[in-house]
């Protein structure tokens, strides 16, 4: 089809420049850039806490942390161990929020979301600009307050939240945490679910009423729908966190009691609460996975994704059942047996459409031409890695097996290969399919499939033998464990040895290719690109489809 | 990659599946109960009823299940690459619809869920309904140590705190991180029925050979049971974040024959009641 290039109408000023570009940015791609920076610093920050806890946990005993506690606080002889298992607890609660809310959740959505719906859809921009900037800088703000809690006193005598990115009462409250850091922590949460909230509401608002004519809604890409769907789920969940994160906070600075048995109120009410977000949260962050892996499949096998009206359905079906299964994650706390079936039975049906979905992909490479540029083999890694992901899940569905593996390390591998393997993956297969399109510049194939390799040895080898910590009884968020478990941790961290080489591969892969300038032209990858933004240049122009193009036919 | 290599390697990555698979049978036969097996791979030794139906649930429904999916996957992948790739299939196909096909790959799904589902309920229903009990004993959970509280109309009277035991004190044979000073003593063969609680945090209290795990919340009872069909010492930890200690609150529990159990009674009601062995005073957050 025609290149249909729009000529950049910035006849009344010119193309911002520096500071300000960014700064006061409107701009869909440059919000979206902003975004990606964020994410990938969030990411880092949360992976090399991640290799702080691992290198602790390669040998019984405790080794590393009360010798960190020493650098990071000052904490003294006598204190370094009670503050080194305090940091610990911080760093794996650190590492959760991270990676969920600064790491995959800007990827995915504030990043490729804001890069690629309006293109793909044939619009200019997102249907409300300044408030994409809003957003943008509401989630730095939430950081900037996510971090500083690190620094101020939670529990007694000691630095920052130690109770898991679950943050559950009363160690969450003041009775566990009395220092301010839990209620930074609270307002961290505020300002990100705000900013989520907006950008989701902007999603919508753009993908129903920006899409170019002739472009119905079942004719729009994976990718677009994904975020519709996830923008639904993020504008139902975010409210119900804040509500339940609010809370928290008056219990915990203004004398009520929501969740304190004491005053008549409930704990459980919390968990209820925290996870009615905290379940559809996790198809928050996949929904968009799946909608890069769909482009990549379906354009390094050159044909269209298999069951086009499934997929949909499929995602609608996940982001409807996903909404009413919350209390899986609740089997322990003693809720009545029916309560338990009726989770056990609706959790389980949410197989159905996610198997419905891996399927077709493989039925999209059937009888295509597949081609294994670097975006393809991630995605492909990602069907294998996902699945296994996919049916530990099953697994805990089953609260008779849960019962086993609650607050184990055979969950901790479970969410791990969906999220690590699965989603990371996802983001990493839509990183090197739009890295040509955002920059303009190739990456390096071999340099991006050492990447790959990497990766994949390295993730499997630090999860995968969680399963069996998990089935042996060994329980989550501890800094130390019984020796019988020492085999497949030292394991476990030794993976973190290819993993990390890996990171620093993918730091090689952009550096090299910003140094090269190979130029990447409109559309690096043929035919089997059929979306609107390989009808760009690359990069595309400051603003495009200033009038509506010509939709594309897709099947 | 030429056909012959994609599929030696399809048929290599094959036999690597099944032969671990082989040589994992034996990890599932665990020596020793009540204690983690060193290198373990499965679950350990159960040593209750529903510890045996759990295990049974998921090594002979769960894990057959788990494991062919995604070797399955793997295998429809590894064929796909080497059948579609772009020098052995130049022009890619056009078709995207197979309606017969979509229906077969949403039932067969469907059907092994509800094949899954019937064990799974029979499960869950032992593990929640508590039989009648022998013996009830009520389980604290506090930072970072438990306490257990026998009747007075089952012999008991007294209460009395769990700890670990610290390094320097620990006897040859006895597990670091595990080992405790005051064991929690039950009679075997018989229905124990525990009621579970918390006097600050939220706590788990877990023991993997008996299959049970039930978190500790103030406010709130708790209970589950366990029938334990074997004498031992069986060791559980705290599953559920609460604070600087979490890793260091394990859990022990004795099962002894009955006349031997209310020897036990008789001289805990002693050491118990006169505050010897109660242990110090439990440290509770600051603001209480």
């Amino acid at each position: 089809m025609d290149t249909l290039i729009a000529t950049d109408a910035h006849g009344h000023h010119g193309t911002p420049t520096g500071l300000k570009r960014f700064l006061f940015s409107t701009n869909h791609k440059d919000i979206g850039t902003l975004y990606i920076w964020l994410g990938a610093i969030g990411g880092v920050i949360a992976f090399l806490l991640s290799l702080g806890m691992r290198l602790e946990l390669a040998y019984p005993g405790v080794q590393v942390f009360p010798f960190l506690a020493h650098i990071l606080h000052g904490a003294d002889a006598d204190s370094a161990f009670d503050a080194g298992k305090n940091l610990y607890n911080m760093f794996i609660t650190v590492h959760g929020v991270l990676m969920i809310f600064f790491m995959a959740m800007p990827i995915l959505i504030g990043g490729f979301g804001n890069w690629f719906v309006p293109i793909m859809v044939g619009a200019p921009d997102m249907a409300f600009p300044r408030l994409n900037n809003v957003s943008f800088w509401l989630l730095v703000t939430a950081l900037v307050l996510a971090v500083f809690s690190m620094f101020v006193e939670g529990a007694p005598g000691m630095k920052g939240f130690a109770g898991g990115w679950t943050f559950y009462p009363p160690l969450s409250g003041n009775a566990g945490t009395p220092g301010p850091s839990m209620d930074f922590v609270i307002l961290a949460l505020h300002a990100a679910g705000a900013s989520s909230i907006l950008g989701a509401i902007n999603l919508i608002t753009t993908i129903f009423n920006m899409r170019a004519p002739g472009m119905g809604l079942m004719k729009m890409p994976l990718f677009v729908w994904s975020l519709l769907v996830t923008a639904f789920l993020l504008v139902l969940v975010l409210p119900v966190l804040a509500g339940c994160v609010t809370m928290l906070l008056t219990d915990r600075n203004f004398g009520t009691s929501f969740y304190d048995p004491a005053g008549g109120g409930d704990l459980l009410l919390f968990q209820h609460l925290l996870w009615f977000f905290g379940h559809p949260e996790v198809y928050i962050i996949i929904l968009p996975a799946f909608g890069v892996i769909s482009q990549v499949i379906s354009t390094f096998s050159k044909k269209p994704v298999f069951g086009y009206h499934g997929m949909v359905y499929a995602m609608l079906a996940i982001a409807v059942i996903g909404s009413v299964v919350w209390a899986h994650h609740m089997y322990t706390v003693n809720l009545s047996l029916t309560a338990q079936r009726y989770f056990v039975l609706a959790t389980m049906v949410v197989g159905v459409p996610t198997g419905i979905k891996v399927f077709s992909w493989i039925a999209t490479m059937w009888g295509g031409s597949i081609s294994f540029r670097t975006p393809m083999i991630w995605a492909i890694g990602f069907i294998f890695v996902f699945t296994m992901g996919g049916v530990t899940g099953i697994v805990l569905s089953n609260a008779g097996a849960d019962r086993q593996f609650h607050e184990g390390y055979y969950v901790v591998a479970h969410f791990h290969y969906t999220l690590s393997l699965g989603a990371v993956f996802g983001i990493f297969a839509g990183f090197y399919y739009w890295w040509p399109k955002m920059t303009g510049y190739l990456y390096n194939e071999r340099l991006g499939n050492l990447n790959f390799w990497l990766m994949f040895i390295g993730v499997n080898i630090v999860f995968f033998p969680q399963h069996f910590l998990g089935l042996a009884g060994q329980p989550r968020r501890y800094i130390d464990y019984p020796d019988a478990y020492a085999l497949w941790n030292l394991v476990s961290s030794i993976g973190m040895i290819p993993l990390t080489l890996a990171m620093l591969a993918w730091a090689y892969v952009m550096i090299e290719s910003l140094a090269k300038k190979r130029p990447a032209g409109d559309n690096p990858w043929g035919e089997g690109a059929t979306t609107l933004e390989w009808t760009l240049t690359s990069p595309p122009p400051f603003h495009q489809f200033l009038t509506p193009p010509a939709v594309p036919v897709i099947e | 990659m030429s056909k012959k290599t994609l599929a030696c390697l399809y048929g290599k990555a094959f036999c690597c599946v099944i032969a671990t698979l082989a040589a994992s049978q034996s990890a599932f036969a665990q020596d020793e109960t009540g204690r983690p097996t060193p290198g373990g791979i499965g679950l350990p030794a159960m040593a209750t009823p529903a510890g045996h139906e759990t295990q049974a649930f998921y090594n002979d429904v769960l894990l057959p299940i788990i494991t062919i999916i995604p070797i399955f996957v793997l295998g429809l992948l590894f064929y796909v690459m080497w059948r579609f790739n772009e020098k052995s299939n130049p022009v890619a196909s056009k078709y995207s619809h197979n309606h017969k096909l979509e229906v077969i790959w949403t039932i067969i799904p469907c059907l092994i869920l509800i094949g899954m589902a019937f064990p799974s309920m029979h499960l869950l229903t032992t593990q929640v309904v508590v039989p009648e009990p022998s013996v009830t004993i009520k389980v604290t959970g506090n930072q970072w140590y438990w306490k257990y509280e026998y009747p007075k109309e089952q012999g008991g009277g007294f209460a009395f705190e769990q700890r670990m035991k610290p390094d320097s004190d620990l006897q040859p044979g006895e597990l670091r991180m595990l080992a405790v000073d005051n064991e929690a003593v039950v009679p075997v063969g018989e229905v124990v029925k525990v009621q579970i609680t918390s006097s600050d945090v939220i706590h788990a209290f877990g023991v993997p050979s008996f299959a049970v795990r039930m978190d500790a919340i103030p406010g709130r009872l708790n209970e589950t049971w366990f029938k334990i069909e074997k004498e031992g010492v069986y060791y559980g930890e705290c599953y559920f974040i609460c604070g600087k200690d979490h890793a260091y609150m394990p859990i022990a529990i004795r099962a002894v024959s009955r006349p031997e159990y209310e020897k036990w009674l008789a001289e805990a009601k002693e050491k118990f009641a006169s505050g010897e062995g109660a242990g110090p005073t439990a440290r509770v957050a600051a603001n209480q």
